[in-house]
């Protein structure tokens, strides 16, 4: 038992290192958040992405894991996971293209022909493309296959009309795939189907959602007659959920992360500086016991991990060890910022940088988890797929997979 | 990154696991619950007879001369089974305290016996109800003579000899504390069984009146040893509890199973799902601090405190959570005599408060933190 790096991994983390250093600048002390959007446009963003992806793409470190003859590397998935270690000590930019070529591209690779591959594949690859993930709807969330958005033969073209929700960067996006409803007359599963579009085709209409914290990470999509061909549909007619499986399959790793700016660290450093009304934060025992609580948790997290690398390091599939991530982060990230405010006291409300510790960032991590609950899983469903896939217990008994899908009971 | 058990210490998992489920099945459990046999001594044969019990203890004093690492599967799978044996105070306790700080012939007088089960030893640490520590602790070595009394002690009452913490200075500092090491035959000791909530491991009350024993380490080194001793054990019990709370997952997920309620599997609700679920999320958390726990423990890691304390706050918590919700998902049924949800139930409140309750870990975890972060 060891944390070491075989000496081919090693190598192989040293040549990553190397070339981040020559092309990227390490992260401060102060542990800056290079994903944080707050301090910078949506243009600076992309073209500092743009930028990034493409020089990434030319040294290789792109896809790592993609074959060759796609752009990638055609490495290893712990030579993936060493790149993402050493690139997450440099300040880079983040949050373009990570579900383009982590959800979208890879389905186009599934169920496009080899043309079409051939044409979308490079241009994301270098950063010259931006996608997006069309699934959720107003009244299709965690169901995401109770989508409405219908898509309706016309001569060799489909017509696109309906509204999509939740769609992070829809508004700096070129292309986007979607999943529509082709038959509302069968079951559910089975009257579905998955485009590819360009974002810029007409009728598309995309409004930012803003948030409850005041910020807008997500967007409305709007379709009104969109006209797709034929030969953008990824896919057979009804099996749009396969196709969608595909792509949720990747989008665990590719949401992720998100461990907000304050974990049991920046608790105890807050703890050491500050008086609560009983005296020193640090001296509470009940400061002191949830800064334990919420160590062993990230901590349990972090060694997890380890176990997953361990066995990519021995090219056999992971365990379901990593499946419970972000039920155990997501409330803590919220249960952590809501005690570390009370523990500012009076002065927990406040949002000013300038004044609120941490600038702000248990402030903004209270606003934010109240989203990572939800997002890409909700605590609730991510619940589900541990008892039904790692423990296998039964489904739950459904009304919606025989009955015809506009035959089902829905609300308002 | 090789953050897992090797082949062979999975392969002496299973042989154990293959073990104990013809020597440790349920019912066997069951008749030390039921019964005043204090352990099952079968058991306990069986274990020696496979050298188990001199996992860690060296070759020259009759051990196997094997690492931590394969004692924390065998540990694993003992606390799978619920195993009703004196291995927690014999083995990761009390030769362990001799190991580390015995003199030569302290060691030749114990550890051969101890791995061959010949003697079984104990831990006498704590006295009453209360937290022992420089405070509270008054049982004295004096001249060669134990005084005092101390309770609860895991196998006291089936132990040969024991390992004391004691005070041997006059004041209330931990420089005051030091180990002794008692054979407990003299005709000073007096001890009696005392009634726990988990019969399926024995306790007891020891008087010492003058019994003799010797300093076991230096004086006035006692609260470090045992601080040494207690996140070595820590570790282990950490792997018992793992144990079982996979077991109690287990059979919370094979009830959820096989019960209907409203004409479907009670498994098929969200209530359940939920709950099983979230055992299996702490199940998680825990493996992942145990395996620290034996790598820091293995290696002789300066993180072990950190990564012990990590581990017992870990699984402690996850035992409690699937022993008490075990019940919860069976029901009625899993409140009566006659159900082995009982055996965990016990055993996870015994385990987590065994080395100590898992506020006082917390604290230490956070003095740990607060250490590394002082700079």
């Amino acid at each position: 038992m060891d944390f070491d790096d075989t000496p081919q991994e090693a190598a192989f983390r040293k040549e990553c290192y190397d070339w981040l250093s020559e092309n990227a600048r390490l992260k401060s002390a102060s542990g800056e958040n290079s994903r944080n959007r707050s301090n910078m446009s949506d243009d600076e963003l992309v073209a500092r992405a743009k930028e990034w992806q493409a020089k990434k793409a030319a040294a290789g470190y792109a896809q790592i894991t993609w074959p060759k003859e796609w752009g990638g590397r055609g490495g290893t998935p712990i030579e993936s996971v060493i790149y993402s270690q050493e690139e997450a000590k440099f300040s880079v930019p983040g949050g373009v293209f990570e579900i383009g070529l982590g959800m979208c591209v890879p389905t186009v690779m599934t169920y496009a022909d080899a043309e079409t591959s051939k044409r979308f594949v490079g241009p994301a690859l270098r950063g010259e493309e931006i996608w997006c993930q069309l699934f959720s709807e107003p009244a299709a969330g965690s169901d995401v296959a109770g989508i409405r958005t219908k898509a309706e033969k016309d001569g060799d073209d489909w017509i696109i009309n309906g509204q999509k929700v939740w769609t992070s960067g829809a508004q700096f996006s070129d292309f986007g795939i979607i999943v529509t409803r082709t038959d509302p007359n069968v079951p559910k599963h089975k009257g579905l189907t998955m485009f590819w579009l360009d974002m810029k085709s007409p009728g598309v209409e995309v409004r930012p959602i803003k948030q409850m914290s005041g910020d807008s990470g997500f967007n409305e999509v709007f379709f009104t007659d969109v006209r797709v061909k034929d030969s953008q549909r990824l896919g057979e007619v009804g099996q749009g959920w396969k196709s969608a499986i595909t792509t949720l399959m990747n989008e665990r790793l590719a949401v992720g992360g998100g461990a907000g700016a304050g974990d049991f660290g920046e608790l105890l450093a807050l703890a050491r500086s500050t008086e609560m009304e009983e005296g020193a934060a640090i001296a509470q025992s009940s400061v002191r016991e949830k800064i334990a609580d919420w160590y062993v948790e990230s901590q349990g997290l972090k060694l997890n991990r380890f176990r997953t690398i361990t066995a990519l390091s021995k090219g056999t599939a992971p365990g379901p060890e990593a499946s419970i991530g972000k039920i155990v982060s997501a409330p803590k990230m919220q249960d952590l910022a809501a005690f570390a405010m009370d523990m500012e006291d009076m002065g927990g409300i406040i949002t000013d940088r300038e004044i609120a510790p941490l600038n702000g960032g248990f402030q903004a991590q209270w606003f934010g988890a109240a989203g990572y609950r939800i997002a890409g899983g909700t605590d609730e469903i991510l619940r589900n797929i541990v008892a039904e896939r790692v423990l296998g217990l039964p489904q739950d008994v459904r009304v919606d997979k025989e009955a015809a899908f506009n035959e089902l009971p829905k609300g308002k | 990154m090789n953050f897992d058990f090797s082949d062979d210490q999975k392969l002496l998992k299973d042989q154990v696991a293959k073990f104990l489920a013809d020597k440790c099945k349920p019912e066997d459990v069951r008749k030390i619950l039921e019964s005043d046999a204090p352990y099952d001594k079968a058991l306990w044969q069986g274990l020696a007879d496979l050298g188990f019990l001199g996992t860690t203890i060296p070759e020259a004093y009759g051990g196997l001369g094997l690492g931590y690492l394969e004692l924390c599967v065998i540990a694993e799978e003992l606390g799978r089974a619920c195993a009703p044996v004196p291995l927690s105070s014999s083995v990761y306790l009390a030769s362990e305290a001799i190991n580390r700080f015995g003199s030569e012939e302290q060691k030749q007088a114990w550890l051969p016996k101890v791995a061959s089960g010949e003697a079984i030893g104990c831990f006498a640490f704590a006295e009453g109800v209360q937290a022992p520590n420089a405070r509270t602790i008054s049982t004295t070595l004096s001249g060669g003579k134990l005084s005092g009394a101390k309770l609860p002690v895991a196998d006291g009452d089936v132990a040969d000899f024991a390992v004391v913490v004691v005070k041997t200075g006059s004041g209330t500092s931990e420089g005051d504390l030091s180990l002794a090491l008692v054979d407990l035959s003299d005709a000073g000791v007096m001890r009696e069984t005392v009634s726990t909530i988990d019969p399926t491991r024995s306790h007891a009350n020891i008087t010492f009146d003058g019994a003799a024993a010797d300093l076991l380490g230096k004086e006035g080194e006692g609260w470090s040893a045992t601080q040494d001793v207690m996140n070595c054990a820590a570790v282990l019990i950490a792997f018992e509890q793992l144990g079982g709370t996979q077991a109690s997952l287990e059979m919370a997920k094979e009830y959820a199973l096989d019960r209907y309620a409203f004409g479907r599997q009670i498994g098929s609700y969200q209530a359940i799902k939920h709950k099983l679920a979230d055992m299996y999320v702490k199940l998680e958390l825990a493996r992942g601090h145990c395996y620290y726990g034996a790598w820091a423990l293995s290696t002789g890691s300066p993180e072990l405190p950190l990564a012990a304390a990590g581990a017992r706050v870990a699984a402690t918590e996850a035992f409690r959570f699937a022993a008490q919700e075990n019940i919860q998902t069976h029901g009625g049924i899993g409140y009566t005599w006659e159900a082995n949800t009982q055996f965990y139930y016990r055993r996870s409140k015994l385990l987590g408060l065994a080395l100590g309750a898992a506020g006082g870990w917390k604290e230490r975890i956070v003095r740990q933190l607060e250490q590394r972060n002082a700079a």
